[in-house]
């Protein structure tokens, strides 16, 4: 079987090969890649339509925003799918373990984590923040900020962790941001425009066209840090305990 | 090929992170196709994703240009921090103008990384799905070996519905009927010369011959696997026990050690249904020891 299987990787790999040749080489400016008339828009014309420096979250919140947005959407609908699959779950030969943490949580641990939970959370916020302005954004700061979560839920257990941010919680706050998403999107709907189309914002808000759309992919990242946030949390609390949200890792 | 060595540039000193997205690639999508364990095989999906990943951001790499954030001096807006005086005036003068073709040589192709983003952000979401289901077939099964699964799929299929398997063979051969029947219980790690018509029915009655082939190589081994599994899902009920007596006594000189273990388990039961080896009794019993599992 194995060495079956290993024909089929290996015409791959020739394929590949084969096909790297005509790739460009490592770098080069003339590159497809680097040289296609979109590349070069995106490059020029960020900074005139909006006034987001960093261009990939320009890119990833304005031009591409539908696909953000759904991007959000998937991650939420997988956060509601493992919570479907695992949700009160048993079979033949689910664990059985008497999940009685017999051991306290260890001193040095707990400390430490005590003082770097509330560093990780302003470090997320800043990465939140200032995604526009330097590399950051929503997927990353809500990512970070799950991670203290986890990280509390790994020092202490998982109750400790579901007591500051309970499950349904979760899933509340996921929802929430994929509603703040969607609702920035239908304001400028509302407001005249097209859907996520925030240059419409200026309507509402004291600030030029360009800012409109600086603060609304401010509100958008933060509506993908809220779910991001939530869903990575609840995905760990879910895999560590089949489901049972007791005990764990 | 080789002689003037032009080949050999090309593809490994100027294109070397070609071939290492390639051989990533390859490791991973031999982890995803070779391995049985269901965790590997996840494993190997990722790293697969990461060769895509590497593969994105190594095209998106522009020579001599620097990350995708303007600096302050070619923001068509101006820094936002200094020079606010004179950035509105110039705003009023001509507003703020596109970037000419120089300067957009000093800036790599956001693109790739945008897309990336999103391509590792639906990563963790597929694995973490796929986790969870991994932990639900866990459950289950008690396996997360692809073959081991695929036999215990295939025994309880069998269990629900007997006429299906039954149909499938040939009418004339009774006996292998029987064996048939026997097949549902577990210790299948008899003599080979009823060993190999079972995997050959098997085979029959399952309709995708691609996996089967791989499987009546392998029965064998994967029966012996899952000897000690099955055993202990006989004990559970009374009725499982029952059944596996009938089929013992049916494919009756057997001297392993699996089938005497349950024959005397189930001492008492025999006598109380005598007439219990009649195949219509088994397969009715079959029959509703299915919504149990």
């Amino acid at each position: 079987m194995k060495k079956i299987s290993l024909i089929p990787v290996l015409v791959v790999g020739v394929l590949l090969l084969y096909a790297a040749d005509d790739f460009p080489e490592w770098g080069n400016p003339t590159a497809p890649a680097s040289a296609s008339s979109l590349s070069s828009h995106f490059i020029s014309n960020t900074g005139v339509d909006t006034e987001v420096p960093n261009m990939v979250t320009a890119v990833l919140a304005d031009y591409r925003g539908f696909d953000t947005m759904f991007e959000t959407v998937v991650v939420f609908i997988a956060g509601m799918a493992v919570l479907a699959i695992l949700k009160g779950s048993s079979g033949p030969f689910s664990k059985n373990k008497k999940y009685t943490s017999s051991i306290e949580p260890d001193l040095i641990v707990t400390n430490t984590v005590r003082l770097l939970v509330p560093v990780i959370q302003i470090f997320s916020f800043y990465v939140l923040a200032h995604g526009h302005v330097s590399p950051g954004g929503g997927f990353q700061g809500g990512v970070v900020m799950g991670a203290s979560f986890i990280m509390i839920a790994l020092s202490w257990d998982l109750e400790t962790a579901l007591v500051r941010f309970p499950l349904d919680k979760c899933f509340l706050v996921a929802a929430l941001g994929i509603i703040l998403y969607g609702g920035i999107g239908l304001l400028s709907m509302f407001l005249g425009g097209e859907f996520l189309d925030y240059a419409e914002l200026a309507n509402i808000l004291p600030v030029s066209r360009e800012m409109a759309r600086y603060h609304a992919m401010l509100g958008v990242e933060i509506g993908v840090g809220l779910t991001v946030t939530a869903i990575m949390f609840a995905l760990y609390a879910n895999l560590s305990t089949e489901g049972k949200l007791k005990g764990g890792l | 090929m080789f002689e003037d060595g032009t080949i050999f540039n090309e593809l490994f000193i100027e294109r070397l992170n070609y071939i290492i997205y390639v051989i990533l690639l390859l490791i991973g999508l031999h982890g995803m196709i070779a391995k049985n364990n269901l965790i590997k095989k996840l494993i190997g999906m990722s790293i697969f994703q990461t060769a895509i990943i590497l593969f994105y951001v190594s095209v998106g790499v522009k020579e001599g240009a620097t990350i995708p954030i303007y600096l302050p001096e070619h923001d068509p807006h101006g820094s936002h921090v200094t020079n606010l005086e004179e950035n509105s005036s110039s705003e009023e003068s001509h507003g703020p103008v596109a970037l000419d073709a120089d300067l957009v040589k000093g800036y790599a192709n956001p693109l790739p990384h945008v897309l990336m983003l999103t391509a590792i952000v639906v990563g963790v979401a597929t694995l973490g799905l796929a986790l969870a289901l991994c932990q639900k077939i866990y459950q289950g099964y008690g396996t997360i070996e692809e073959d081991e699964l695929l036999t215990k799929i295939e025994r309880q299929e069998m269990r629900s519905n007997p006429s299906v398997a039954i149909k499938s063979m040939d009418s004339s051969k009774m006996t292998t009927v029987k064996l048939e029947k026997s097949v549902s219980k577990p210790k299948v790690s008899s003599s080979p010369s009823t060993q190999r018509p079972n995997a050959k029915l098997k085979a029959e009655a399952k309709t995708d011959s691609s996996t089967t082939k791989v499987k009546t190589s392998r029965v064998k081994s994967v029966s012996s696997k899952t000897k000690p599994m099955a055993s202990k899902s006989t004990t559970t009920g009374s009725r499982a026990s029952k059944s596996t007596t009938t089929g013992s006594r049916k494919s009756s000189a057997k001297p392993n050690t699996a089938a005497s273990q349950s024959r005397t388990k189930a001492k008492p039961k025999p006598k109380a249904k005598p007439k219990a080896s009649a195949q219509k009794t088994t397969a009715s019993k079959l029959k509703s020891r299915t919504p149990k599992k």
